[in-house]
């Protein structure tokens, strides 16, 4: 798909100009031009009110089978010889888009002695799963992991993959995307099916947060993405349910990066993804050594200290501390913000996520 | 040590604003910068050249405009800037995007890091980096907030989510790098003068061993369907007060109200 504006009929009004969120309209002797800024969109289609811009469909020039690929998968992550809930609540909405698809829902699991945790994936709704054992997945790397991803995907071609947005599933999936050459959506908030395609419909958030996108991958599969932990509920277990258990070989031979350490340095300050309670501060603080307050305030509570991006991009607060669309979405009984934060998108959107 | 410095342009996000009543973002007045996280990367790679010898390419990927963020990095102290541009790169998501620049990477030569801002702020992705990594075949290591090379021999620190994985590795690799890595150098106006005068280089599809359908628009497996501004949704309540003492004691009530002190 490109989008086109037909000269002739452009009165140069400049209604597009603003409508672009990429800048990609310019004013060229009185008629809109598209740069190579332009991602197809389509915002400027709808604001033209002479109709002069259009979005082309390009030539198919990849064409796939789309009809040999089924199901939808979950990559299930582990920590510490556990299932993140992050998987199991991608296993919930998972099940659904294999519901609406009519297709079946499986979980991946990788790892060193994992066999036992099948049972747990199916509770949380898989009808399937591949499993992968071998003792070079003790910890995640991202050659033994993408290898298996990757070899896994040419063999049962599934049409769907979710992964958590974690550090390691914005690590992997990128990477397996890329050898199976297909299309990944980061950090996604929603999942739908696009009802005029019957595609997933990815709804991520863009500008820091400022813009909303919703992405298709229409001619490549299987269809990617990534979604941010807490967006969706843990479903209920069901311990009763069974599945196809499906046992593959590891064919990993060369893993070049070497795990020499593990360092855990988090404590209930920041663990902000299971808190019921959390202070929150941004710019508003002034400066970093204010955070004291909202740290002090956080211990009287027992709750996390959240930050906002622009407080952690200055260096105030590390990374692990941030609440929101670019950071950690949070899901507190009681959000404590400072002035400022509340004002922004950020947080408004981050509220959205609270349980009260 | 031979090591390429991925940079992006793009709008500065924090200065974005949505119009209230189209609801559609305002760009005009917004400053195109070179990617905050990007700038670390270029300090990074700027320190290991400081100590370990070697050169410090800078490469970006867009329009001629994206020559102006190459010589902000040439003006903190990267050797070579190289901009990739043409038509036919256009709409590139970002399978298309790394495909382009691994291309052009292997056209430098021999490289033994890249080093790449963990994401870009206009579209925080963090796909372009590992993407480039397996179009070259290379190791990866990701969100990175520390570097030691010892000959061909790498030592990293990497956040993970409950603190930090100690990873070792050997050249070549690519790594993707966290603002806590380092606090990016100011350049000097001498610095600035000079890489003003500087000509950038400009790589172009036809300079490149590319197959067309794996560029832009073309190339790109994902396509944006809508756009559109999320909703603004403020809940909770504002405890305003004269004083910041009569705000908090307001505070402090309700807190206890909530059995929560």
């Amino acid at each position: 798909m490109a989008v086109k504006v037909n000269k002739e009929e452009c009165i140069g009004c400049g209604a597009c100009v603003s409508s672009c969120p990429f800048g990609a309209l310019v004013m060229q002797e009185d008629k809109a031009d598209i740069t190579e800024a332009c991602t197809a969109c389509g915002a400027c289609v709808e604001v033209c009110p002479v109709s002069a811009i259009a979005r082309e469909a390009e030539e198919k020039t990849i064409s796939i089978d789309k009809n040999e690929y089924k199901d939808v998968w979950v990559f299930i992550e582990l920590a510490e010889g556990q299932i993140k809930n992050v998987a199991h609540e991608l296993l919930g909405e998972g099940r659904k888009l294999a519901d609406a698809m009519g297709q079946k829902l499986a979980g991946v699991l990788i790892g060193e002695g994992v066999e036992h945790l099948t049972k747990d994936v199916f509770a949380s709704g898989a009808d399937k799963v591949y499993m992968v054992e071998g003792s070079e997945f003790k910890y995640y790397t991202t050659d033994g992991f993408t290898t298996v991803f990757a070899e896994l995907i040419k063999t049962y071609k599934p049409s769907v993959i979710l992964m958590g947005a974690t550090n390691d599933g914005r690590d992997l999936g990128p990477r397996v995307a890329c050898r199976v050459g297909t299309g990944l959506t980061a950090d996604c908030t929603n999942l739908g099916i696009d009802e005029q395609t019957g595609l997933v419909a990815w709804t991520r958030p863009a500008f820091g947060g400022n813009i909303m996108a919703t992405i298709l991958c229409p001619e490549h599969r299987p269809q990617m993405g990534t979604v941010r932990p807490k967006v969706f509920k843990r479903p209920e277990q069901d311990f009763s349910r069974t599945g196809e258990f499906v046992r593959v070989k590891s064919t990993v031979k060369d893993i070049r990066t070497r795990l020499v350490d593990i360092v855990r340095v988090c404590t209930t300050a920041c663990n902000l993804e299971e808190a019921e309670i959390i202070v929150s501060g941004g710019r508003g603080m002034g400066k970093p050594e204010n955070f004291a307050l909202i740290e002090e305030l956080a211990g009287v509570l027992g709750g996390a200290v959240g930050a906002s991006r622009a407080a952690v991009d200055a260096g105030w607060k590390p990374h692990m501390h941030q609440v929101g669309q670019t950071g950690k979405t949070v899901g507190p009984k009681r959000m404590l913000p400072s002035l400022r934060q509340l004002t922004t998108v950020l947080l408004a959107m981050s509220w959205k996520y609270c349980r009260h | 040590m031979e090591i390429v410095v991925c940079v992006k342009q793009v709008p500065d996000t924090t200065e974005v604003k949505i119009d209230p009543v189209t609801n559609t973002l305002i760009r005009q007045g917004v400053p195109s910068i070179v990617n905050p996280f990007d700038k670390n990367a270029v300090e990074a790679a700027i320190q290991l050249k400081e100590k370990h010898g070697g050169k410090v390419t800078v490469i970006s990927m867009g329009p001629p405009q994206a020559k102006d963020a190459l010589k902000e990095c040439l003006a903190m102290g990267a050797d070579e800037a190289l901009l990739v541009s043409d038509r036919a790169f256009g709409g590139a998501d970002t399978l298309a995007t790394s495909y382009t620049l691994a291309a052009a990477i292997r056209k430098i030569g021999k490289v033994d890091m890249i080093i790449c801002g963990k994401q870009a702020i206009d579209g925080d992705t963090a796909q372009v980096g590992p993407e480039i990594a397996e179009h070259l075949d290379w190791a990866q290591v990701t969100c990175v907030f520390k570097i030691e090379v010892d000959g061909q021999k790498v030592r990293l620190e990497r956040e993970h989510d409950e603190g930090y994985e100690v990873i070792e590795t050997q050249m070549p690799v690519l790594l993707t790098v966290l603002k806590s890595i380092n606090e990016p150098r100011y350049s000097t106006v001498k610095g600035t003068m000079k890489a003003n005068r500087r000509e950038i280089p400009v790589l172009t599809a036809g300079d490149m061993e590319v197959d067309p359908q794996h560029l832009g628009l073309k190339g790109s497996p994902t396509q944006v369907r809508r756009i559109f501004t999320p909703k603004q949704r403020v809940q909770g309540e504002l405890i305003q007060a004269d004083s910041s003492r009569a705000a908090a004691s307001m505070l402090v009530q309700k807190l206890s109200e909530a059995k929560l002190v």
